[in-house]
């Protein structure tokens, strides 16, 4: 009897998150007007979100300074992403380090259009005060330094947009890939180093030639 | 009796699932590679279909093959499907469905109220051959997975054309292989099998090696998994949908 139960709730459950269908079809009709209207206008072409672009990803994610955003709200800014946990020993501190030594090959004039983003994949543990700390111990308190942290279920979506993989192996350590991707002014990825204290020219050299 | 009624509508509307009961085991590559204990959950008897899956892109336009964004779907997303809402006139509508990409999959189960299994839960659920909840020690249940790895796909083969297994699934093994919710949790590298030299991709790598050298096709199905991405559509990749059993 039970276990009919179960599936008659999830009968119900589908007929209620499948509903949202008639919902998305106005939402992609007010998307077909918009982009009608922008295309009268100049700005069109700018606007539009590539197919590419993280900017599609619908979540949330708080930061350092407890501030709600989404990644479209980056939008404008080269980007220069990696995934740590803020009570790793090994390779974090290194990869920090490696975003810090990138930060420091770039330009003066082109600083401003660069933002460094930290995602952890330990949200449980790295709370936006702990974020908040490990920023200033690692002197990156400068809005260019973002630290952000999201549910379980959309950390393991943007990894997998990222093509970063991670597992906890015990209850304070994950095993992970350290690559450091770069994005575009709009959202797509162009560039990802792999590995440690590795060469970072290119990865330079890439946000130099995007950055304005 | 009315209750049960309704209950079976609901029923012919959804993919059956089965209970899967609670254990423990010892994953190919597992926490510091310890015995993982997994909770009583409930697993689609059969993976998803085609003609199932052709009911969902219809009702969510933005994932059919002309609207989907590259970002969640590269571009052999149901490429041997006729066009958005049309399957090849030789396929049919109880093939499980593949070309498909764990975005999409993840969204489908979701649309379903369920969610796409762990790996540890179907690792665990496929360790079952039809009679034992664990048969990996058996020598004809590896040779029968072996078997159909060594195999080319069969065109048109349908679903729940293999065998049943002690839980009440079908399909784990010989029919196409399948998402699941944290493929991008596998770190192989050389080093996880030789504790070798490339240390440095990986934090505390070394404490990630094979704990069963022996179990040869979990090791493929884990070398697999790690080697797509999550817009990846591959022609023998389908999947099925998991779901939390609720008090």
């Amino acid at each position: 009897m039970n276990y009919f139960k179960i599936i008659f709730l999830g009968g119900l459950l589908t007929m209620f998150s499948c509903n949202n269908n008639t919902e998305k079809k106005t939402e992609t009709l007010a998307d077909n007007t918009v982009a009608k209207v922008s295309e009268n206008s100049i700005i069109s072409e700018n606007d539009k979100i590539s197919d590419l672009s993280i900017y599609n990803l619908p979540s949330q994610w708080t930061s350092q300074d407890g501030n709600t955003i989404k990644m479209e709200d980056l939008k404008g800014k080269v980007l220069a992403m990696v995934m740590i946990y803020t009570s790793c020993k090994a390779a974090c501190p290194r990869l920090v380090a490696d975003m810090r030594n990138i930060e420091k090959q770039i330009p003066e004039d082109k600083k401003d259009d660069v933002e460094y983003v930290f995602v952890s994949i330990d949200p449980k543990t790295d709370t936006p005060e702990r974020l908040k700390a490990f920023a200033k111990e690692n002197k990156m308190e400068d809005e260019k330094w973002l630290f952000l942290r999201g549910t379980k279920e959309d950390t393991r979506e943007f990894a997998a947009v990222l093509a970063v993989n991670y597992k906890q192996i015990s209850p304070m350590d994950f095993s992970h890939s350290n690559i450091i991707s770069v994005f575009n002014q709009k959202g797509e990825m162009v560039n990802q180093q792999e590995g440690l204290g590795v060469d970072n020219k290119e990865t330079v050299q890439t946000i130099i030639d995007l950055a304005r | 009796m009315g209750f049960l009624a309704i209950a079976s509508v609901a029923m012919a509307q959804n993919q059956e699932m089965t209970l899967v009961k609670k254990g423990k085991y010892t994953p190919l590559y597992g926490r510091d590679s310890v015995q993982v204990k997994v909770m009583s959950f409930l697993l689609d008897t059969i993976p998803v279909t085609k003609g199932k899956f052709l009911e969902f892109v219809k009702k969510n336009p933005k994932w059919q093959k002309s609207q989907v964004k590259t970002i969640f779907a590269d571009d052999h997303y149901l490429s041997d499907w006729k066009d958005d809402t049309h399957l090849n006139p030789e396929a049919k509508q109880n093939e499980p469905v593949t070309n498909v990409s764990w975005f999409v999959a993840k969204d489908y189960c979701k649309c379903q109220g369920k969610r796409l299994p762990t790996i540890d839960e179907w690792e665990y659920a496929a360790m079952a051959d039809k009679t034992t909840p664990d048969a990996r020690k058996k020598e004809s249940y590896n040779q029968y997975i072996l078997d159909w790895y060594e195999r080319p796909k069969i065109p048109h083969q349908q679903v729940g054309s293999t065998f049943k297994n002690y839980w009440g699934v079908y399909d784990l093994h010989g029919l196409v292989w399948e998402w699941t919710a944290d493929f991008n949790s596998v770190m192989i590298t050389s080093e996880s099998r030789s504790g070798g030299q490339n240390k440095n991709l990986f934090c505390s790598a070394a404490a990630v090696g094979a704990t069963d050298l022996m179990n040869y096709a979990a090791f493929m199905r884990y070398a697999f998994r790690s080697s797509v991405r999550g817009n990846y559509d591959v022609n023998n990749l389908g999947f099925r949908c998991a779901k939390d059993i609720k008090n």
